[in-house]
């Protein structure tokens, strides 16, 4: 890999030994994947994806407080992923001690080496970074060094960013150096379409259910979807990002998809169409029995599979403002047509932390709370990944959270019935 | 006795009984209960990996296709390294994927006296001749011998 003089010189130690390491990793991860230099990473901010004081991770925070000592820190400002604990998330007394004296004994910790290495605010926790209110949107063409799934699929394919799927750590090691290895999604080549998937749905598609498919399909390849048009229109939209935002989780969490492109919405696609597809791409066509199939084919891990649900989340990954509005109409007008006044499992909305006290400011705060809804900054499958609630009957319209967690997937309209009307 | 070349990740050399994963390994999926719960054996959490669920990863030479799931892996993979808790090596028929490229080459880097060999692209017939309990050793040049 070609070096410039002064990464070299990093490299050979001129930095300290740290900085040297932190240099070391950089190279090695990019002649790993053929990477032929180091390119400046030109983002405004950063975006790490751990965010949780899990005790399991002290080599993590040993790391982490070796970079300080070394003053070896993020030169950018970073957000970094959601809370794993909110007190307002209904749990019992044992998770509680499970949560706070056992798993994220660590978080108080780990939130002072993140301040110190560089986050953004102290609301900064968000897998969503980029909706506007969290302040960390890149710009088209940006060079990106960050690590969530769901983050980098959104900022590559509808903001027209450029970064890798990269791994937790390997993030802040490209803010600290300013550089990344030029290879995969940050090259022309990379982001050429290897699949063409020809959507032939007769209604438009649940959007997390779409990206599992696609997902599956293609694991980390890049696709070049048709035939949303009728559904999306041309336009980004408030309602279309939110619809990718969900879409692009379910691919990158379903399979790795690190970047997609739709036939005349997304920004590449835009302005190169069929160029952007390889050449002897293959062809995948999705109709409503293809996705039926694939929403049959989800495992359900619950030891009772008739269990009544006992927990409800919507907002892997977090919410907009406008999904947070149109979910508190939907959940209103659910609880009046069964004449309910309150949601019958118990029910937790998720968004950023920025959003929500946005939100709390619009007359829609108290009618959401008002059918009983939680409204919470946590992340959800931080919440789910221990024994305990491992064991619940969770419910979800998240792909994300079914593939990581116990959660069980249904689609929206059908969570929106379980949780006015009742039923399994 | 079979032989297969692959491309070397990390150096060093190892022999270990196989421990055998047809589909990707799920590293915190895998990893995540021995971590947390203190199994010094690394017994592998995954319900969804049929062929590594409950079995002890430490010191077996795991052979896999690639790895899966959140992009947590390469730290996750690097935690399992600290803690001593890692296999003895990692042997991949695909190219590596970049989680867990990213946890090799970190444990290589920032850790001090640890050691897991690391081989990719050793193709689909090493995972296709490969069995559970069957003794492999990895040379330094990246060839690995199943016996």
């Amino acid at each position: 890999m070609y070096l410039t003089p002064e990464q070299q010189a990093i490299l050979d130690g001129s930095k300290g030994e740290t900085m040297a390491k932190v240099m070391k990793t950089l190279v090695m991860y990019g002649e790993t994947f053929g990477a032929g230099k180091l390119v400046p990473v030109t983002s405004e901010y950063n975006h790490l994806v751990t965010s949780f004081g899990l005790k399991m991770m002290g080599p993590v925070f040993d790391l982490m407080q070796q970079l300080i000592d070394a003053g070896a820190i993020s030169q950018q400002k970073f957000s970094v992923d959601p809370r794993p604990v909110d007190k307002n998330v209904p749990s019992n007394f044992i998770m509680n001690i499970v949560f706070n004296m056992f798993m994220y004994s660590k978080q108080e910790d780990y939130e002072k080496q993140l301040a110190a290495l560089g986050l953004m605010n102290e609301d900064a926790f968000s897998c969503a970074c980029y909706l506007d209110q969290m302040g960390n949107k890149p710009k088209k063409g940006d060079i990106l060094s960050w690590a969530e799934s769901s983050a980098v699929v959104y900022a590559n394919s509808v903001l027209g960013a450029r970064c890798n799927r990269n791994s937790g750590i390997m993030d802040i090691m490209g803010s600290i150096a300013g550089c990344v290895p030029h290879f995969g999604l940050l090259t022309d080549e990379g982001r050429k379409a290897t699949w063409i998937v020809k959507v032939q749905c007769k209604k438009k598609p649940e959007a997390q259910l779409l990206g599992s498919a696609i997902g599956m399909k293609v694991m980390e390849d890049v696709p070049f979807i048709t035939g949303m048009n009728e559904w999306l229109g041309t336009e980004l939209n408030d309602d279309n990002c939110a619809y990718l935002k969900d879409f692009g989780a379910a691919t990158a969490s379903n399979g790795a998809v690190g970047l997609y492109h739709i036939e005349n919405l997304t920004p590449e696609a835009k302005e190169q169409g069929a160029g952007l597809i390889a050449e002897g791409a293959k062809v995948y066509v999705i109709d409503d029995a293809e996705l039926e199939r694939v929403k049959n084919n989800y495992p359900v891990v619950w030891k009772d599979k008739d269990a009544t649900p006992k927990l409800c989340f919507i907002g892997c990954p977090h919410m907009s403002m406008q999904q947070l509005k149109d979910w508190t109409v939907r959940v209103e007008e659910g609880l009046k047509a069964s004449g309910k006044t309150k949601v019958v499992i118990p029910t937790v909305f998720t968004t950023a932390p920025a959003v929500k006290k946005e939100f709390e400011k619009t007359e829609y705060a108290a009618r959401l709370k008002a059918t009983g809804v939680v409204l919470s900054y946590i992340c959800p499958l931080m919440y789910m990944n221990n024994p305990l609630a491992g064991k619940m009957p969770v419910i979800t319209c998240s792909n994300k959270l079914r593939t990581y967690t116990t959660a069980r997937y249904y689609t929206e309209e059908e969570i929106l019935v379980q949780i006015t009307k009742g039923g399994k | 006795m079979r032989e297969f070349k692959g491309r070397v990740i990390a150096p060093g050399t190892v022999t270990a009984p196989a421990l055998v994963s047809h589909g990707g390994l799920n590293t915190l999926a895998s990893f995540q209960k021995a971590l947390q719960f203190g199994d010094k054996k690394a017994t592998c959490g995954d319900q969804n990996n049929p062929d590594l669920y409950g079995k002890e990863m430490l010191g077996k030479a795991l052979c896999l296709p690639q790895t899966i799931g959140s992009t947590t892996g390469g730290l996750v993979l690097y935690c399992a390294c600290a803690m001593e808790r890692q296999p003895a090596c990692m042997l991949f028929s695909k190219p590596i994927d970049s989680l867990a490229a990213a946890g090799s080459i970190l444990a290589s880097v920032w850790l001090d006296g640890v050691s897991m060999p690391v081989v990719d692209s050793l193709g689909d017939e090493f995972l296709n001749y490969v069995k559970e309990g069957m003794t492999i050793t990895v040379s330094e040049n990246g060839t690995v011998t199943v016996n």
